[in-house]
């Protein structure tokens, strides 16, 4: 068998690349992110729940918390409280969101899939790229169609178009620098049971203790200044002065000078967090 | 000259203070069958590892179709395929889809998958099943796709890890033919298994591995040769035991064994079926009426018992499910 073998194998044309290329890392992302938006695609009860999940938060939040707080609300939302939540329910809703990330990968690790892609002649950024990618996706679906239900629900823009999209636009851009702190807790933590615990841990701190669902002015003065100060809320705020207009934002804060921010927030966040992603996946064997 | 397509030089893989790998060396020649025979946590799994870039080792050299896998990982990738202890396809995918996917991966054209994909399909026979989403599919199905999937890419050397392993008998022989039809076309497959009668259909050499070394190394007839063909069991009661012993020993090569857990004097033999005769008359022609009398084909055990006189380190499974207990056989000389 050998030796007629060894003349077939003389034969054979491997097929696989040696190096990757820039482009290549762009296809084989893309090639990724298919996989992921068919599975997205084909089972459309994640999709389903998923959108049930902040639509719940948006009619429960508005109609338990909507008549208390929204008579302290500053002038211009009084009253209507669906107005002054919704942009910080999208932060919180894209920061649960990016969770599936880390899900996604751990679901993938304990199936034997990463080490599969991870024996192929594919870039190494990939996979993350990939899925953060049609995470993105998905998340940008279920945003629309929750802001459909806001808007039935009295939801308003104060300023224009142009402004509330441009809201829309950073509330998905934070969502995919999320996907990249999510993919690197889902990568140290590995099992997909634990770390559902994990991407809720460090996230509730940074949701609650923010103006997602309340102005920060009636906490405690130390609290006040972790909350007016921590990523979340400057993002929040950047997205209410988009779609909303300064009067939310705190005495001095500009919309721009808040849009700046929260776009440093994010590029700071990125640079910490994919190279850190890329290389635990590197590494990463179950 | 023989073209060694991997070479693998005191490899040392450590995991924290246990030494998973402890010292392997290995050639393995293009185009043959390299089957790695072991017990659960033998260092099979951690091994291919290494070769399929996964890893790195502590100490020691790998190469795979001349490149240095620890020094140039992605070229190395381009020539291995790699079928792990899962089937690592996409459920919500069809069978077509995923073999694309990874064509996709390995770098080929859109076009170029498809067309590879199709002849892949055909080649595992998965015609009719390949536009269903794997979801479906049976475990053994699973498996022949999983395999499938590498060879798209025409990896030189393909890794199977233990890729019979929990399937079927009928889809286990569907495996086989696909790793032959593999063979039949130059490419090189080096896999783990914890059957030694999968190693006996396919390897042109065996190793067998335990606690991270090769402790025995040749082709399937020389370990067979140490090992014998058959082991024939009889059961008898205690009356008659250390008698049966001394008569089997007499017609054997080597001594006869008391298997304490199983209640049977074992001996392993060249001709196993010959043997059984001889030991059927004998008993016989002593008056000797036994309660049962068999053969079996020798199972990783028997291996272990004749390299290392003990049953394999780590027992979890290593055995074909025959029950029997771990280190429950004392060797008794008649």
């Amino acid at each position: 068998m050998s030796s007629t073998a060894a003349a077939a194998a003389a034969e054979v044309p491997h097929i696989g690349r040696e190096h990757i290329t820039g482009r290549d890392a762009v296809v084989d992302a893309l090639v990724i992110a298919r996989r992921n938006l068919i599975r997205v695609v084909r089972l459309p009860q994640l999709l389903i729940l998923s959108i049930a999940q902040p639509v719940m938060f948006l009619v429960l939040f508005n109609y338990v918390f909507g008549g208390a707080v929204g008579q302290s609300l500053p002038e211009v939302v009084q009253g209507k409280y669906i107005i002054f939540l919704l942009p910080g329910l999208m932060v919180q809703i894209s920061v649960f969101g990016a969770g599936q990330t880390a899900l996604g990968l751990t679901e993938d690790l304990a199936k034997g899939v990463i080490e599969r892609f991870r024996s192929l002649p594919m870039a190494r950024s990939a996979v993350l790229a990939g899925r953060s990618l049609a995470d993105l996706f998905r998340n940008a679906i279920v945003m629309a169609l929750m802001l459909v239900i806001a808007f039935l629900m009295g939801f308003r823009w104060q300023t224009d178009l142009p402004g509330f999209l441009g809201g829309f636009a950073l509330v998905l851009l934070f969502s995919y620098t999320l996907s990249w702190v999510m993919a690197t807790i889902g990568l140290l933590v590995k099992n997909p049971e634990a770390v559902q615990t994990a991407i809720f841990l460090p996230v509730f701190p940074f949701v609650f203790a923010s103006a997602v669902f309340i102005p920060t002015q009636t906490m405690p003065g130390w609290l006040q200044a972790f909350a007016n100060n921590q990523p979340i809320t400057v993002i929040a705020n950047a997205i209410r002065g988009l779609m909303i207009g300064p009067e939310l934002l705190l005495p001095g804060q500009t919309v721009t000078g808040q849009v700046i921010m929260a776009l440093l927030w994010m590029a700071g966040i990125m640079a910490v967090f994919a190279p850190l992603a890329v290389r635990l996946y590197r590494r990463a064997v179950l | 000259m023989t073209d060694h397509i991997v070479e693998v030089d005191d490899l040392v893989v450590t995991f924290g203070d246990v030494r998973a790998v402890d010292g392997v060396s290995l050639r393995i020649e293009r185009g043959s069958v390299y089957g790695l025979l072991g017990p659960n946590g033998a260092g099979k799994t951690t091994l291919i590892r290494v070769l399929a870039t996964l890893i790195r080792p502590a100490s020691g050299s790998a190469r795979v179709a001349g490149v240095d896998v620890l020094a140039e990982p992605t070229r190395a990738r381009a020539h291995i395929g790699l079928a792990g202890q899962f089937a690592a396809v996409d459920e919500y995918q069809t069978g077509r889809e995923n073999v694309r996917m990874v064509g996709r991966l390995y770098g080929l054209s859109r076009a170029e998958a498809s067309r590879r994909a199709d002849e892949v399909i055909e080649r595992i026979h998965l015609q009719d099943a390949a536009d269903r989403r794997v979801g479906t599919y049976s475990g053994g199905m699973r498996r022949r796709l999983d395999l499938a999937a590498s060879l798209v890419g025409r990896p030189q050397v393909m890794f199977l890890d233990e890729p019979t392993t929990g399937i079927d008998p009928r889809s286990r022989q569907d495996l086989w033919a696909l790793v032959q039809d593999l063979v039949d076309t130059g490419t090189t497959v080096l896999l783990t298994t914890q059957y030694l009668e999968e190693v006996d259909r396919l390897a042109d050499r065996i190793g067998v591995i335990d606690q991270g070394r090769v402790i025995s190394e040749g082709t399937p007839t020389e370990l067979k040769d140490r090992l014998g063909a058959g082991v024939v069991e009889v059961g008898v009661g205690d009356e008659d035991r250390e008698a049966v012993i001394e008569l089997m020993s007499s017609l054997g090569e080597e001594a006869a064994v008391w298997d304490e857990s199983r209640a049977r004097v074992c001996l392993t033999a060249r001709d196993g079926s010959r043997t059984l005769m001889e030991v059927a008359r004998a008993l016989d022609a002593k008056g000797i009426e036994p309660d049962d009398i068999a053969i079996h084909k020798p199972t990783l055990d028997d291996v272990f018992l004749a390299l290392t006189g003990d049953s394999p380190a780590d027992g979890s499974g290593a055995d074909d499910s025959k029950g029997r207990g771990r280190r429950g056989r004392r060797k008794v000389t008649a």
